[in-house]
């Protein structure tokens, strides 16, 4: 993974000291509430409810294991042990006290990690593929091109103040697995007809009120002219986005409003004016891309058989490994998933123990590399298939090996009204109910391919109008009552959930979400997946169920 | 009035001209609407002639008369409002200006160093008091990724 130099490691410090001195001013009085926010929010503070929220970036997924300890070394000195992770590859810290949150920087960035731009109307952080390097199929690994977009973005002086916060990511392969269709620009590695590998390039994606699905600006960018691109968008939305109406500001209703066309024209217009000045020269993209090089595999890992053999003798192991663990590029290696979805802990949660086990188990079994992913669990990414039972004997004695990957209860969950202040709905303990009601893994396992994804408010978190399940919380006279969507995705076929009917009680959420299943159950055919039901007889059915009693 | 340029704090004698006050003989600024309606008498003007700008108004329009101005003062009526770091660096990079460019308006010591970098060079803080302890904003970082106005080739071409 990148290492930092003395160039960004400077910086990275300065930071440190520059938002020291503006804590210090805050509570000296000298900094008003109002103008230490957006110096706050740009680096990672928010004030919650209860306390307030540090979220830290974690590039594009990658953390490596000296990292990791670092969290959990961090959560237990100035937190309450644990913490959560996003959909965006951040991981929070819910109760850090604002007056130490400089000393938690400076921790953080001792291990080059930062909390820049993870917050506020900026360029945040860029997010991507979590088996980037390491699926088979990749048209090129997109995790250099996310290390010169995160160098480009961080501190740009003139994009700190944009109409709203702006988010990017990239992905090189056709599977979307960085619901890239719902960024503010999307990046595909594509090859055109010549054989060139370059950027099919996504505008005016966008979740939250206005859900919508980006639109293709270009598409086929020249790799060269990568940044160049990215800051002629840039500048005709600082300039062009409404600043008038928080919920019409990001670039998503910009390009709805002056059409895609539009846009497209004033950018490129932009764009030829300073296309020379930031074309990025061989030199760059190697210096970068020599990061993240192949490590040197091990051509005896696919001799194995004891990865097979251990399947047929143990049941429990062949069940997780059927659910969480993925094939490798390279034969004799596998990727493993750890669920963060356990009925014990909230969606993304995890402690400081089990982040120093995992550190360990990092560094035994997988290169020392952890990656986390958009539905907020995390993966090792290159263990050899003959490692895979002692690593799985490890997980499993310390909770870590709920064999849940992308069923049901595989829940993608925002703070909800526990923790957030936007939240009209709390949405963890939902989340417990109905991993609690659905602890029957062979019923899940028959269930197939589920993602609910559940927010307690219309900011969207949890991103639920792309769920296959959406579930919304709303606001009802002080009642919190919960709007239901169906056949939503955020992958290759991305597409929006549709309305099932009018909202619902707390009470009836669980009941609402069994109903549904029957239903699924009732007309699936064969082995069809949920969402695939969905768009072949529509809500209809569905609705009639949910809403028959009334 | 004391201001920030150059990095130093200085004594500022320019004045900005309401649309309906009377001409004066020393440094002024006039707004758009004053500049397009009264082109012909502000050219004959002999001292110094500035123009005020928001985020509103309408730039690539004024190209052709910036070599009569001296001094453009961006307004920041928030200090959310990030356009007008986009028309510094236009100002500066792609239109060559090479007089005064004045950040006034809502403006916050944390926000000088970004805009120095986009070519913003004199500021009008809003209080006047802390304009000593705003000068450190210009040390907070000693290097950046991106092409600016101060260092025209982006940190990866600078790099060894």
């Amino acid at each position: 993974m990148y290492q930092y130099d003395h160039y960004d490691q400077t910086m990275l410090d300065q930071r440190v000291t520059q938002y020291r001195d503006q804590t210090r001013r805050f509570l000296a009085g000298e900094l008003t509430e109002e103008q230490f926010r957006p110096l706050r929010l740009m680096n990672g503070l928010y004030v919650q409810i209860h306390a307030p929220m540090l979220r830290v970036a974690i590039p594009y997924g990658l953390l490596s294991s000296r990292q990791v300890r670092k969290m959990a070394d961090i959560s237990r000195r100035y937190d309450k042990g644990y913490i959560h992770f996003t959909t965006r590859q951040n991981f929070q810290l819910n109760w850090p006290a604002l007056e130490t949150v400089p000393d938690i920087l400076a921790e953080l960035a001792s291990v080059q990690m930062h909390a820049i731009q993870s917050s506020g109307n900026c360029i945040r952080n860029t997010t991507s593929d979590q088996l980037a390097g390491v699926c088979e199929g990749e048209i090129e690994d997109p995790r250099p091109w996310c290390e010169i977009i995160r160098q480009w973005s961080t501190f740009h002086p003139e994009f700190a103040y944009l109409p709203r916060k702006f988010k990017i990511a990239v992905i090189g392969n056709n599977e979307d697995r960085a619901a890239t269709q719902l960024h503010d620009i999307g990046l595909h590695l594509v090859t055109n007809h010549e054989g060139e590998v370059g950027f099919e390039v996504l505008v005016g994606g966008g979740l939250g009120r206005t859900p919508i699905l980006g639109q293709q600006i270009r598409p086929f960018l020249e790799k060269k002219d990568l940044l160049s691109y990215l800051e002629a968008i840039l500048r005709v939305y600082n300039r062009l986005g409404r600043r008038d109406n928080k919920y019409k500001a990001r670039i998503k209703i910009t390009v709805r409003e002056h059409g895609i066309n539009h846009i497209r024209e004033l950018v490129d217009a932009e764009w030829v004016q300073i296309r020379q000045q930031l074309e990025l020269e061989e030199k760059e993209i190697e210096r970068v891309k020599q990061y993240f090089t192949e490590p040197d595999y091990d051509v005896t890992a696919s001799n194995d058989e004891s990865y097979v053999q251990m399947q047929h003798e143990d049941a429990l192991f062949a069940r997780w490994v059927k659910q969480n663990v993925v094939d490798h590029k390279i034969a004799g290696y596998k990727i493993a998933y750890i669920s963060l979805k356990s009925p014990q802990s909230p969606p993304g949660d995890v402690s400081a123990e089990q982040l120093d086990i995992i550190s360990d188990l990092a560094d035994e079994f997988s290169l020392g590399e952890i990656r986390s992913t958009h539905n907020q669990n995390l993966l090792l990414s290159d263990v050899k298939q003959g490692d895979m039972y002692a690593l799985w004997l490890r997980l499993q004695a310390e909770g870590l090996a709920t064999a849940n990957m992308n069923t049901l209860t595989d829940i993608i969950c925002c703070p909800g009204l526990d923790f957030c202040g936007l939240a009209n709905a709390r949405s963890i303990p939902l989340a417990k109910e109905i991993n609690e009601r659905f602890d029957d893994l062979d019923y899940l396992y028959d269930l197939g391919d589920i993602k609910i994804k559940m927010s307690g408010c219309m900011n969207g978190c949890a991103h639920q109008s792309v769920g296959h399940i959406g579930i919304l919380g709303v606001d009802k006279k002080g009642e919190e009552w919960y709007q239901f969507t169906l056949g939503g995705s955020s992958e290759a076929d991305a597409s929006l959930g549709q309305r099932l009917g009018r909202a619902i009680p707390q009470d009836q959420v669980v009941d609402t979400v069994a109903k549904l299943l029957d239903v699924f159950k009732e007309l699936r055919q064969q082995d069809e997946p949920f969402l695939a039901t969905v768009r072949r007889v529509g809500v209809d059915p569905f609705k009639e169920r949910v809403y028959a009693d009334n | 009035m004391q201001i920030i340029k150059d990095q130093e704090i200085v004594d500022d004698n320019w004045l900005h001209l309401e649309d309906e006050a009377e001409l004066i003989a020393g440094d002024f600024t006039v707004s758009l609407a004053r500049w397009q309606a009264e082109h012909d008498t502000l050219n004959k003007h002999e001292a110094g002639l500035g123009l005020r700008l928001s985020g509103d108004d309408p730039l690539e329009e004024i190209v052709p008369d910036l070599f009569r101005f001296s001094l453009i003062v961006l307004r920041f009526p928030a200090f959310t409002d990030g356009r007008c770091y986009s028309f510094a660096r236009l100002l500066r990079d792609r239109y060559g200006f090479k007089g005064e460019i004045r950040a006034q308006g809502d403006i916050l010591h944390d926000q000088l160093f970004y805009m120095t970098q986009c070519g913003i060079n004199s500021f009008e803080m809003a209080n006047p008091n802390r304009l000593a302890s705003a000068m450190s904003a210009f040390e907070d970082f000693s290097e950046s990724y991106q092409a600016t106005v101060l260092k025209p080739e982006p940190l990866y071409r600078r790099r060894p």
